[in-house]
């Protein structure tokens, strides 16, 4: 493991007693002395701060210097309306693959003269590939490796970002804008990955650790790792890539239908043209066989990824299973999500979760499992 | 008090032998947020798997440390599994066994001996 690579604020995550663990090849805290379980429920009373510098930040900028011309480029590889997205906007998107599957999700931003594109760090080399195989041809497809990322999420982010940066509480969700801290220009969007009204700043690595530094100093602000950044998703339903989502299920069956504006669907002004259309498009009319849904195990025994998900208590093969599975601080109980076949995916439908050789009933719940709190 | 190589306190009350993890075991699992404990009157052999604890980050078993049987469970853990951090080497028991002989204990690591293979 002497090859991991480290953010821009790794001697301050030292610094702050983080246990520091790999993920998708950086040396990334895992948690602070503080714990998961207190980390998690810090973000929803008051604020964490996150280092997601490990994530690819990549610029699109049209050639032709129309960003029409990159909009439309990048509708070719995902089936999200790009086009209509207004300058100072963001969206979550993915790119598919010939078949349906999904190689990534990602969120992309509206930023006036060029696209901003957020993917994960564990795809981020092969993201960047996919976009310059396909779209050089109209954009050049920058990849910024000299900014890190940092996410400050829960109730209290606004009044702390605003302190530092004026600007931040006039954003709803998923506006962006160029703020100013200390005559350094903070890229920020009102967005995240806990279900909660945060924020996520990209600033230049040389300022990164005096900015998480600053945010620090605010009482409201505990640092918080991945364990916790897990949980907090999970209760939101948010989808991890490589887990609840890859290359082997469809948009539909991920239950991300919602991300697939109107104008890229049947009948839509720019129906398909992305790589799957046919499966996508006929899953939209006739929906998937299945389905990622939200569980609720009874009791208090936590169903983990892998678990093997049953249509009874007894007998039968295994009709599905748990993608991402735990315990949910804020709801003081186990939850999970996995695929279930279409017809056991009504909400209150009772399924099995195999746990130690026990089949334990769990029911099919809605998503998110907490309700989410941004500001729209 | 003695202590196991799997992070397990023994304390002698009686003559019956209490079974606990260790604050070094507790803090690497992390918060615990499942406790299930075995039946009592169980009997157990030196290494069955008795206790499953799972974590905020993953599922790990206790180890019979001893054969005997089960003669009382902490019920409190099934309710309040963070005990387990909370108090580790106090309240936060997890069975009671009845061994044939004390001095089956005699093999286990003492304080010093613990302190110094997590050392």
């Amino acid at each position: 493991m002497t090859d991991l690579k480290r953010t821009v604020l790794y001697d301050l995550h030292l610094r702050l007693g983080a246990k520091m663990v790999p993920f998708a090849g950086y040396d990334m805290p895992v948690q602070y002395p503080l714990g998961v379980l207190k980390e998690h429920l810090h973000t929803r009373a008051a604020a964490g701060l996150f280092d997601v510098s490990h994530m690819g930040q990549v610029i699109l900028r049209p050639r032709s210097g129309r960003l029409a011309d990159a909009a439309a480029a990048l509708e070719t590889l995902v089936p999200v309306d790009v086009l209509g997205l207004k300058e100072g906007r963001q969206r979550y998107a993915m790119f598919t693959s010939p078949d349906g599957g999904i190689l990534d999700d990602l969120m992309v931003t509206n930023r006036g003269d060029h696209l901003f594109v957020v993917v994960n760090a564990a795809c981020k080399e092969p993201d960047i590939a996919h976009m310059r195989a396909h779209l050089a041809g109209a954009c050049e497809v920058e990849e910024i490796a000299d900014r890190a990322l940092i996410a400050l999420q829960g109730p209290a982010a606004e009044s702390v970002l605003e302190r530092l940066a004026p600007g931040a509480a006039v954003m709803r969700f998923m506006d962006v804008a160029v703020l100013g801290w200390q005559r350094t220009e903070l890229w920020v969007s009102r967005s995240g990955y806990t279900g909660e009204d945060g924020f996520e700043i990209s600033v230049a690595d040389d300022r990164a650790a005096a900015l998480a530094e600053a945010l620090l100093a605010d009482p409201a602000v505990q640092p918080v790792g991945l364990g916790a950044r897990d949980s907090l998703r999970l209760e939101a339903g948010l989808c991890l890539y490589g887990h609840d989502i890859d290359t082997g299920t469809s948009p539909l069956e991920g239950a991300l239908d919602w991300a697939i504006q109107k104008s890229r669907r049947a009948g839509g002004v720019r129906a398909g043209g992305f790589p799957g259309a046919a499966r996508i498009l006929a899953e939209l009319a006739e929906g998937p066989h299945r389905q990622r849904v939200g569980l609720r195990p009874e009791g208090r025994a936590p169903m983990r990824e892998g678990t093997a998900l049953f249509a009874a208590s007894e007998g039968g093969e295994a009709v599905g299973h748990v993608t991402s599975g735990g315990f949910g601080p804020s709801l003081e109980a186990p939850i999970a999500m996995g695929y279930l076949p279409s017809p056991l995916c009504a909400r209150g439908t009772t399924v099995y979760g195999e746990v130690r050789g026990k089949r334990l009933p769990a029911t099919v719940t809605d998503l998110p499992f907490r309700p989410t709190t941004y500001k729209r | 008090m003695k202590y196991t190589q799997d992070h397990e306190w023994l304390r002698v009350e009686g003559d019956l032998v209490v079974v606990g993890i260790t604050e070094h075991a507790a803090t690497q699992l992390g918060d615990v947020v499942f406790v299930e404990l075995p039946e009592v009157e169980t009997m157990v052999a030196s290494g069955d798997e008795v206790v499953v604890i799972e974590s905020v980050k993953a599922a790990s078993d206790i180890l019979a440390p001893v054969e005997g049987e089960i003669v009382a469970v902490n019920a409190k853990l099934a309710d309040n599994p963070g005990l387990v951090n909370e108090d580790p080497t106090g309240d936060a028991w997890f069975f009671k066994m009845k061994v044939d002989d004390l001095a089956v204990l005699d093999e286990f690591m003492d304080e010093d001996e613990y302190n110094e293979m997590i050392a």
